[in-house]
């Protein structure tokens, strides 16, 4: 049973100026879609255009979490995404020209090509890094949040993944984890139907992948309209304030639909006619200036938002094509703290 | 000065780090109450509490994941896999995340921790609870490898280790938990990436780690008494960084080289360290490097079958003897 979308939506309906979220959030809940959006279509335009090598996993569809629950976090809170996972890069602030140069291999990248499509990080704005070995980043995610209780820090880890990552160890072991010590860790799993190409319910023992095993940990059973970035947003909210409280982690299943396939070299032809067709009726920026308009923001507004974010990544991808590609000063760097790479004498 | 086993140690080491720092906290399965299923962290829960000593679920992926997100956003764990062979169920710290975050993200992540865990034969404990298993951890960049052999060691790497700004596997040896050594008083600091001469010789190098610096010391004995062979034993101690100086140094004086490796034969830490020396100090040798190992088979169990595998004194005195008599 999915959970209703919000502690306050007949009333945001009625009065919408007053209700529990407000212009300001929304429009900042908007521009972060746009920009994924737009990010997103320029990695993808990139990559035909041979400017972007290797492999690339986007989030086109499925814009409305990573933006609802950076909206809903506190500057010194953690992120910890998946190799899909320029969405939540971007979503935390880090310019566009630093992550497309990263995708690039350009000078100006975010880690000036070391880590690439799969690996974008930034500390600074609380970005502790993207992994792409599935699983492998949910324990971390829980140290981050112990380290916070040990410290007593007041911030909170998300932990971002796919429905596939629910039937890895690393899942089971992190979520047993963080009740056992009552961290303050957000897990999200962004349930887009398929792992990989497979349909996630065929080869799954349940029917929602994180939700359904939540109660495996005497966790509450989360299921949200995950291309609605309100739901996100609000669910957020409580998930972040009991971490706050001290009252420990919460797993939320948002529930999306990727519009591309799952990397670069997938077309998605596994899925059934229609399919796409029929998701993008809910494409969550569709639904978001929709529920703009709802409030009273003006078409100009809206548009003003769309053409700002693209000028955005217009010059961002002139920047990166203009940048020189990556210094090879960096190839022996930081292998170990010393800043070199030296191990023997 | 006190006298000191290689098990009391691992928990002084541990607690000298703790006191000194309040971000150094110490986890893995029955380390707290128990005191460890090797008895090597007893008095640490009592001394620390419950939150800097922690008990955790039998979930090596969620303990080394943990310390690691712990150690990227500003604790200092220590993290104990119990036997050295279940490294392997969590090998993705291992191999895929601790050696390259900081290197993928241009240095914007470091992961200071300490991962140790109890290696080594001759306890009967059979295949999959008694593998040396440093060979697995050498092969990452970013990695520090380092095993000590006695007790003063244990210590001094342990400061070491956990005060290094890097990732640093420390292998204690089971075999060695008992075995007592004289320990100075007070804080003792030692380096990374320095090997020891154990015993000065003027024939040949013997070059061995954990358990095997004791055969080989107790080899060179046996070779200078009963065969006039000058034998100088250097304990490697500190795989990742390598102190090939030390190592080339003593070559370079005896002229002939055995390493003594309790591992399978495939891609041993001799292999690289006798690589090292055909590439850079081939002229001073006179006679072929030679490595000792375990044969490239499973550990069995039974006491006798076990014996016959990890290089005793007789092995290493014999290989020695006619290599050198050749």
């Amino acid at each position: 049973m999915a959970r209703k979308p919000g502690r306050s939506t007949a009333v945001a309906t009625a009065v919408p100026a007053n209700d529990d979220i407000g212009e300001a959030k929304r429009l900042e809940m908007y521009r972060l879609q746009v920009v994924i959006r737009e990010a997103e279509q320029r990695a993808n335009d990139l990559f035909f255009q041979n400017l972007i090598k290797g492999t690339s996993h986007l989030s086109l569809g499925q814009e409305a979490i990573a933006s609802g629950v950076a909206a809903a976090m506190q500057p010194n809170d953690k992120t910890f995404c998946t190799y899909r996972g320029h969405a939540h890069t971007l979503a935390r602030g880090v310019p566009v020209e630093q992550v497309l140069g990263e995708l690039m291999g350009r000078d100006n990248g975010l880690m000036r090509g070391k880590g690439g499509s799969m690996h974008l990080t930034s500390v600074d704005h609380g970005v502790m890094g993207s992994y792409a070995i599935i699983g492998a980043h949910l324990p971390l995610a829980c140290g981050s949040a112990w380290r916070a209780q040990y410290k007593g820090q007041d911030d909170v880890t998300v932990v971002f993944f796919g429905d596939g990552t629910t039937n890895i160890g690393a899942f089971h072991e992190a979520l047993n984890w963080a009740v056992v010590y009552k961290l303050p860790v957000v897990f999200v799993c962004e349930n887009n139907l398929y792992m990989e190409y497979t349909l996630t319910t065929e080869i799954t023992a349940v029917k929602h992948p994180a939700a359904d095993r939540a109660a495996a940990y005497g966790l509450p059973r989360i299921i949200i309209d995950g291309n609605d970035a309100d739901a996100v947003y609000r669910t957020m909210q409580e998930a972040f304030a009991k971490a706050r409280a001290g009252e420990g982690p919460s797993l939320v299943e948002a529930l999306t639909y990727r519009h591309s396939g799952h990397s670069r070299a997938d077309p998605a032809k596994y899925r059934p006619e229609g399919e796409l067709e029929e998701w993008k009726k809910r494409d969550p920026l569709k639904i978001y200036r929709e529920r703009l308009r709802q409030f009273g923001v003006p078409d100009s507004q809206i548009e003003a938002i769309d053409a700002e974010v693209k000028k955005i990544v217009d010059d961002a991808t002139e920047a990166c094509k203009a940048a020189p590609t990556t210094s090879t000063d960096v190839l022996f760097t930081d292998v170990y703290a010393d800043g070199g790479w030296a191990w023997r004498n | 000065m006190a006298e000191l086993t290689y098990r009391d140690a691992v928990a002084r080491g541990i607690a000298q780090e703790m006191e000194r720092d309040e971000d150094v906290v110490f986890l893995g399965e029955d380390v707290a109450a128990a005191g460890g299923v090797f008895k090597a962290t007893l008095g640490l829960l009592d001394q620390f509490g419950p939150k800097r000593v922690i008990d955790t679920p039998i979930s090596e992926q969620a303990i080394l994941g943990a310390a690691m997100g712990a150690a990227m956003t500003g604790l200092k764990p220590i993290a104990e896999i119990m036997f050295a062979d279940f490294l392997a169920v969590c090998y993705d710290y291992i191999a895929n995340e601790l050696p390259k975050a900081r290197y993928m993200t241009n240095g914007q992540v470091s992961c200071p921790l300490v991962i140790r865990f109890g290696g080594g034969g001759g306890l009967r404990f059979g295949a999959q609870h008694s593998q040396t298993v440093e060979n697995w951890c050498m092969q990452f960049p970013g990695l520090k490898v380092v095993s000590p052999s006695s007790p003063v060691d244990v210590i001094g790497l342990m400061a070491a280790a956990v005060r290094d700004p890097d990732p640093v596997m420390f292998m204690e040896h089971k075999a060695l938990y008992a075995i007592k050594g004289e320990v100075p008083d007070g804080e003792i600091v030692d380096t990374l990436g320095t090997a020891k001469i154990l015993r000065q010789g003027t024939d040949c190098t013997i070059v061995a780690l954990g358990l095997m610096v004791h055969r080989a010391l107790a080899a060179a004995e046996r070779l200078a008494a009963e065969f006039g062979i000058s034998a100088e034993v250097i304990d490697v101690r500190s795989l990742i960084p390598l102190d090939t100086q030390t190592i080339l140094g003593s070559v370079a004086k005896t002229g002939r080289v055995f390493t003594v490796e309790e591992n399978p034969r495939v891609l041993g830490w001799g292999a690289e360290i006798v690589s090292i020396i055909a590439d850079e100090a081939f002229y001073d040798l006179d006679g072929p490097p030679v490595r000792i190992t375990n044969p490239h088979i499973p550990l069995p169990a039974a006491d006798m079958l076990e014996d016959m595998v990890i290089p005793s004194v007789d092995r290493v005195v014999e290989t020695i003897r006619r290599s050198m008599a050749a």
